[in-house]
């Protein structure tokens, strides 16, 4: 099947985060990088050798078709489809278990309930009770299972129900899934993605508002992205199954149902890659997952003010897209990060130190990073509103930095 | 060793007894042929042999960290994985030399992975515990205890998926060990659920040696018999003899049998015992004299060689040792190289794109330091 580069799809212009409609605006094209959204055709070979033929620097990687599409993305043209979010995973999915008999998927209650947000919904249906496997309550044990069976040739898709309670399954995803191709010698591959709905949602309690990518992110071996658009839900979906690493696909509960017009054309998107999402001048806002909307909204409140914001969404939480941060660092010299995990150790602490270890230079003020606060994420509204940033405090930050 | 008898294995009810056993009358054709015991006699000494140089060459400074011998369980290694195929699978514990090596790894691959060389079977990167081999079906050498049985669950899935989605002529099994500390473990009971619930062509094989690390069994377990829990889940359980290879054998063959045929799991509990420490670093001192001798005069070897013998099945000319084939093991892993600078960051990924973008705009392991293990990731 012939595989199409896109560029990175519709920007956002949402007032809440809770908005059905996305609109799709042309985007023009940043200096020195003409295609963003890139298929990974083949993997490569080999855990002990890979050979620079099959790596080639990234602006110049030419892929299959000649009719890939413009680097002006218009995506609000004929073509495309609208759907939700959690049918653009469940579209990338079935699409990866069709293309592959060895793509599975098991967690609690995919199969005959259909996914708790949906996600795979109908797929028992069609490919069976063995490939979309309902298991009993025991994620250590079933994410276990799925990595053994990775190491026998399957490729699984592992869900925690709620990624809180992949938490009982740390042992396995620390020790075996993060750890066991290197161990083995490089003999064992885990090609196992591992996903679930994550963060915090409307008031439902502090054990099922966590962030585990903070938990996660110091595990040796294993790749994390996080979703937050119809597209790049899908994109990384299918990246992620194809990839022959071990990938965290970290979803989130309040964006499962976000619409967009989505290309009817296979794609990909690229597990390594930050996605721009508003290109600007004054200042560089990196963020990921919900926190994206919270800061598109502060941008309209910040263009209004006369700020130019460039608005870039991480996406590849381990590990970090340091061209496309650097390149956006290196023309605004100011950095703000928004993030939805814990001020402590969290994703924003490991990337202020990763700009400040790699552009300093080009900094004309400290990097600020607005995190949620340190606290277990409170059940009553008006608390877990104050646990999380909120757009009018990333409106005075930018203020704050740009002075 | 006794008569030669038949052991059937029979779900066990309720019953109080230890070993329910249908006896066949004894008759004139043995348990084993030559040949077959040739080379459970071959295993045996040669996973003995292999464990006393362990011990050597760690008090001579040639392997270091934990390092946890196998001598005195060699029946239930040898009973069980001499029966399996090379497709079928073996998880272990850190308890994992000898199972590599009746798997058919080599003694030099697992004598080199000890010395932290290059030409171990897992180029030096895991050790004494992580025993792994994509050729023989070796899925490791786990360190945290527990930690291997669902991925031994998930080696059996693949079986059963391959079979009934795949439609491939797949009948391989899975043999995971582990101890007798381990059946207080969650892990443990999760994956008995499991196993017995999608029916899964897995053995459970607990090897009770009575002690973990310096905790008794008795002090640690509330019904200690660990074979009653397999009925809970719904799959037979039995107790056998872990002292006597050809007891472990034919209880193996069932259960094997059972697993082939898609009946599902089996938990085998086999009563075995460790003649030295938990570890190297063990000072053994909680052990009672007296149940270790009580336990080296069952010793599995001496034992198959006595039957060998009396039942004319092989002369002491026959029954050789195998010293040579464990000192060249050593001498070659002596000569082996230490792994270089590069090998550091070569196989963290399958797919080493995920180190990321530098920011210079090139994957990082496009660098050329990446090949030499200085680049910065």
């Amino acid at each position: 099947m012939s595989a199409i580069i896109h560029g990175a799809g519709a920007a956002t212009a949402l007032s809440t985060f809770n908005s059905k409609k996305l609109v799709a605006r042309s985007r023009t094209n940043l200096p020195g990088r003409s295609k963003r959204c890139i298929v990974a055709a083949g993997s490569d070979d080999g855990s002990k050798s890979f050979g620079s033929s099959s790596l080639s620097l990234r602006h110049s990687h030419k892929l299959i078709a000649n009719n890939a599409v413009a680097t002006k993305a218009d995506t609000s043209a004929t073509t495309g489809h609208e759907l939700l979010l959690f049918e653009a995973l469940q579209e990338g999915l079935e699409e990866e278990m069709d293309r592959d008999p060895h793509v599975c998927v098991m967690g609690e209650d995919v199969g005959h309930y259909g996914g708790s947000y949906k996600v795979t919904k109908g797929l028992a249906d069609k490919f069976g009770d063995l490939r979309v496997l309902d298991t009993p309550i025991c994620e250590n044990a079933f994410t276990g299972m799925g990595i053994g069976a990775a190491m026998t040739d399957l490729r699984p898709v592992i869900e925690g129900m709620n990624m809180g309670f992949l938490l009982l399954a740390f042992n396995q995803i620390s020790n075996n899934c993060g750890m066991l191709h290197y161990t083995s010698g490089g003999q064992f591959t885990i090609p196992v993605v591992i996903r679930g709905p994550g963060g915090v949602g409307r008031q439902l309690g502090a054990e099922h508002s966590q962030r585990l990518e903070s938990y996660f992110q110091s595990i040796p071996g294993i790749q994390m992205v996080a979703c937050s658009t119809p597209y790049n839900a899908k994109g990384l979906m299918k990246a992620a199954i194809r990839s022959e690493n071990p990938v965290i696909l970290f979803e989130h509960v309040l964006l499962y149902n976000l619409k967009e017009k989505i290309p009817d054309e296979e794609y990909i998107c690229n597990l390594e890659e930050a996605e721009m999402v508003r290109p600007g001048e004054h200042i560089t806002i990196l963020t990921y997952s919900r926190m994206r909307y919270h800061v598109m909204q502060a941008a309209k409140t910040l263009v209004n003010k006369g700020y130019d914001p460039e608005v870039i969404d991480i996406r590849s939480l381990k590990p970090f897209d340091l061209y496309t941060i650097g390149n956006s660092v290196k023309k605004t010299h100011r950095v703000l990060i928004v993030e939805e995990c814990m001020r402590t150790g969290g994703i924003g602490a490991s990337l202020t130190a990763a700009i400040n270890e790699n552009f300093h230079d080009y900094l004309d003020a400290p990097v600020m990073c607005l995190s949620s606060q340190d606290v277990p994420t409170p059940y009553a509204g008006t608390l877990e509103e104050w646990t999380v940033v909120q757009p009018a405090q990333i409106v005075t930050a930018v203020e704050q930095l740009c002075q | 060793m006794c008569l030669c008898r038949t052991l059937l294995i029979q779900q066990i009810r309720g019953s109080s007894n230890a070993i329910l056993v249908k006896e066949k009358k004894p008759t004139n054709s043995l348990l084993i042929t030559k040949e077959e015991g040739l080379v459970l006699y071959e295993d045996m000494i040669l996973g003995r042999s292999f464990e006393d140089m362990c011990a050597q060459m760690y008090y001579r400074g040639k392997m270091f960290g934990f390092v946890h011998l196998y001598n005195g369980q060699e029946a239930v290694s040898t009973g069980f994985i001499k029966l399996l195929t090379k497709s079928d699978s073996v998880v272990s514990t850190y308890r994992d030399h000898v199972h590599a090596l009746s798997k058919g790894v080599s003694a030099r691959a697992v004598m080199s992975e000890l010395f932290g060389k290059v030409t171990g079977c897992c180029r030096g990167q895991g050790g004494s515990m992580h025993m792994f081999s994509k050729e023989h079906n070796m899925l490791g050498g786990f360190a945290f205890i527990g930690e291997g049985i669902p991925v031994a669950t998930g080696a059996a899935f693949t079986s059963k998926y391959k079979r009934e989605v795949l439609k491939q002529d797949c009948d391989d099994v899975t043999v995971a060990f582990f101890g007798d500390g381990t059946c207080n473990n969650g892990q443990f009971y999760e994956c008995l659920n499991i196993a017995a619930l999608y029916k899964l062509p897995i053995i459970f094989v607990v090897e009770n040696n009575l002690w973990a690390i310096g905790m008794s069994h008795l002090r640690s377990t509330s019904d200690p018999e660990i074979w009653k829990k397999g009925p809970a889940f719904g799959m037979p359980g039995v107790h056998v003899d872990g002292m006597d290879v050809l007891k472990v054998r034919e209880v193996a063959k069932e259960a094997v049998t059972r697993a082939r045929r898609g009946e599902g799991p089996t938990l085998v509990e086999c009563e075995t015992y460790r003649f030295r420490g938990h570890s190297l670093a063990d000072p053994d001192e909680l052990r009672d004299a007296a149940e270790k001798a009580k336990y080296a005069a069952r010793d599995t070897i001496t034992a198959l060689k006595k039957y060998l013998i009396e039942n004319k099945l092989a002369n002491e000319g026959e029954l050789k040792k195998i010293d040579d084939l464990v000192e060249e093991a050593v001498e070659f892993a002596d000569a082996s190289p230490q792994p270089g600078r590069s090998q550091l960051l070569e196989n963290v990924f399958a797919d080493p794109k995920g180190f990321g973008i530098g920011p210079d705009g090139r994957y990082r392991c496009e660098d050329p330091k990446f090949t030499e293990g200085t680049a910065q990731v």
